[in-house]
């Protein structure tokens, strides 16, 4: 038993039919999973497969006539400035998505590796991280970004969005992957790695890591809701991109024109959507996984 | 102790606060007084001519033209006794007193909204795992859970729509009727609570929901233990089971998530401040990000960050009150 490599023991998954029968009939115990990806791989079709048919120069001002309601030419008409609020559609669920899974990965790797070394070192590595990720996660993040975004001189693009949010996106995957780290180290077959002679490497990337994926996973899904809520939040402030149509951005315009009461409603209407869309998306995913990764919340049936 | 360590942590924010506010205007290029006094010059018609004299001036005014430790120093001190120094784009009021002007109004519509929201989703979450719940809830709490997903101002932004564009029922925004002058009166009273319920409601629609999934997953945790089936045993009634077994059991950590989204319930009420025009400092920091003045900027940053850390504070001196395993520990 000793001689066999234990991580090869538990990839014994049967043939793949059977495989994706198990899947089909977990997906249908986990609606909220199967609903979020869903709606977020709409959201992703509009994104990219609209790239295709539509012009970037669509969504930029001046490209259109302005204020039409939604008809014929223009199916979710245009907005004040002259955009098509399609292409901001298309584009705006495209940058934003960008922004916030950029930010989201990175928020994520930093994370992995803080949370890493905290859970697996402990002592006084543990002890610095989890104090700067303890006071940094008491401090609204918006409030920090947005004094950090004001310094920033020039305009901001997407690009640097992305990054300003990655600064403060690392502090919760750092706590949750510290804390998984800290059970696992524990966990019997890490136990019986260690009685069996495998070297420390040898536990860290034989036995942890693979066994780390599916929390990594759950960590980027939550990270990347944060960082695009942080993002939209940001530029509804006014602190964004200026020259780009992201979905915040078409938020603060809104705002800022007033399309409430002008009668404007389709203007606020189709960011609005795609937003909540995403929101909710990624939300009812984390929940899905959240119950795929700890069978204690899942509902009792009495 | 652990009100000391939450005091040790206090300083260190307003150490970190105060540290940014020094560090991030010297990192970048940017020169608010620069900017401001060539912007004034500009508006009054005025030519750029003298603007370096005239920042030269300034910065000797705010202390610039010092050795950088002593600027280092000034401003933690100023941290410490509020001294967030003059508004650019109000100048010269100070920005201690704009900040404070705003910060009632903030602080009304947080407390109420985060208060009830708690009351409210609580006892909803605590109910949802359990198994004598009326029918209505399987309808009502997937929809409070999805709402909680959405960020507080998109769903005042569909409010302001149907309540006040459409219906016309509540104003659009703003704190009180551009008419009206503050006083202590019933009228106005009335003015302002029909100002704050949109905005209110679009906090509170959100923010249920997280209140709810928290407790539903300490409901199911303690709805294993031996206690509560201990307690069935005994024939207690139900309701006395939910409330004095269940519910006190697994409110403990209900605070602590108190605790950990206190930071976003308040980056929500600014954002919802400003899709209402709401008079507190979410609109006050929109202000002054449009007019680019950034010590205005930082002071309702500042107070904002550390009306979170006081709250933590006093978070922690009630939880012994909540969770009586706390007060046993205090001596180690």
């Amino acid at each position: 038993m000793v001689d066999t490599p234990l991580h090869e023991t538990h990839q014994d998954w049967g043939t793949s039919a059977r495989q994706w029968r198990t899947v089909a009939a977990y997906l249908k115990r986990n609606p909220s999973l199967v609903v979020g990806l869903i709606m977020l791989l709409v959201l992703a079709a509009i994104a990219v497969g609209g790239q295709l048919f539509i012009d970037y120069k669509d969504a930029s001002p001046l490209s259109n006539r302005p204020s039409l309601p939604p008809g014929a030419d223009y199916p979710l008409g245009t907005d004040k400035f002259g955009r098509d609020l399609l292409a901001i559609l298309v584009y705006g669920t495209f940058l934003t998505g960008k922004v916030g899974l950029v930010a989201g990965f990175i928020g994520v790797a930093i994370g992995a590796v803080f949370g890493f070394l905290a859970g697996f070192f402990r002592g006084r590595v543990d002890m610095i991280i989890s104090l700067v990720t303890d006071v940094l996660l008491t401090i609204p993040p918006l409030l920090v970004l947005v004094v950090i975004a004001t310094n920033i001189p020039g305009k901001l693009d997407t690009n640097q969005m992305a990054i300003i949010i990655s600064l403060l996106a690392w502090r919760q995957p750092t706590r949750q992957i510290r804390a998984q780290v800290l059970i696992m180290r524990e966990a019997g077959y890490v136990k019986t790695a260690r009685l069996g002679g495998t070297s420390q490497m040898g536990i860290v990337f034989k036995e942890l890591m693979p066994n780390l994926i599916p929390y990594l996973m759950a960590s980027l899904v939550l990270a990347v809701a944060t960082a695009m809520l942080a993002s939209v939040g940001l530029e509804a402030l006014g602190l964004g991109p200026q020259n780009e149509p992201t979905l915040g951005m078409t938020v603060y315009w809104v705002m800022l024109e007033g399309a409430f009461t002008t009668g404007l409603w389709w203007w606020w209407l189709t960011p609005l959507i795609a937003l909540i869309t995403l929101f909710v998306g990624l939300y009812l995913v984390s929940a899905g996984l959240d119950e795929l990764a700890n069978p204690r919340t899942r509902r009792r049936r009495t | 102790m652990r009100i000391l360590r939450r005091l040790l942590l206090m300083v260190l924010i307003i150490w970190i606060a105060a540290s940014i506010n020094f560090l991030m205007p010297r990192l970048s290029d940017r020169n608010p007084v620069e900017e401001m006094i060539a912007a004034s010059m500009g508006e009054s018609g005025g030519t750029m001519e003298g603007i370096e004299e005239a920042v030269a001036d300034f910065e000797r005014r705010f202390g610039m033209d010092q050795p950088l430790w002593i600027q280092y120093l000034n401003t933690i001190y100023d941290a410490l006794v509020f001294d967030l120094g003059i508004s650019i784009s109000y100048f010269p009021d100070r920005v201690i007193d704009l900040v404070l002007q705003a910060f009632p109004w903030t602080m009304g519509i947080m407390l109420t909204t985060t208060l009830l929201a708690f009351a409210i989703g609580t006892p909803l979450g605590a109910l949802t795992v359990w198994p004598h719940a009326p029918p209505w809830l399987n309808i009502v709490v997937p929809i409070v859970m999805v709402l909680a997903a959405i960020p507080f101002y998109l769903i005042g932004l569909i409010l302001i729509y149907v309540f006040a564009t459409q219906l016309g029922w509540l104003p659009t925004g703003k704190g009180y009727s551009s008419g009206l002058l503050p006083e202590w009166s019933w009228a106005f009273a009335q003015n302002v609570l029909t100002h704050a319920l949109l905005p209110s409601l679009s906090i509170l629609l959100a923010s249920i929901g997280i209140w709810a999934l928290s407790m539903r997953g300490m409901m199911v945790t303690v709805q294993g233990e031996d206690y509560m089936v201990f307690a069935k045993a005994k024939g207690l009634k139900t309701s006395r089971r939910f409330w004095r077994y269940g519910v006190r059991n697994a409110i403990a950590p209900q605070i602590t998530a108190l605790v950990l989204t206190l930071a976003n319930v308040v980056t929500g009420a600014i954002l919802v401040e400003r899709v209402f025009s709401y008079p507190g400092l979410g609109s006050l920091l929109y202000q002054a990000i449009l007019l680019n003045d950034y010590y205005l900027i930082f002071g309702c940053v500042y107070i904002l960050v550390l009306t979170v850390g006081v709250s933590l504070m006093l978070l922690d001196l009630i939880y012994p009150l909540i969770d009586p395993r706390i007060r046993s520990n205090v001596i180690d």
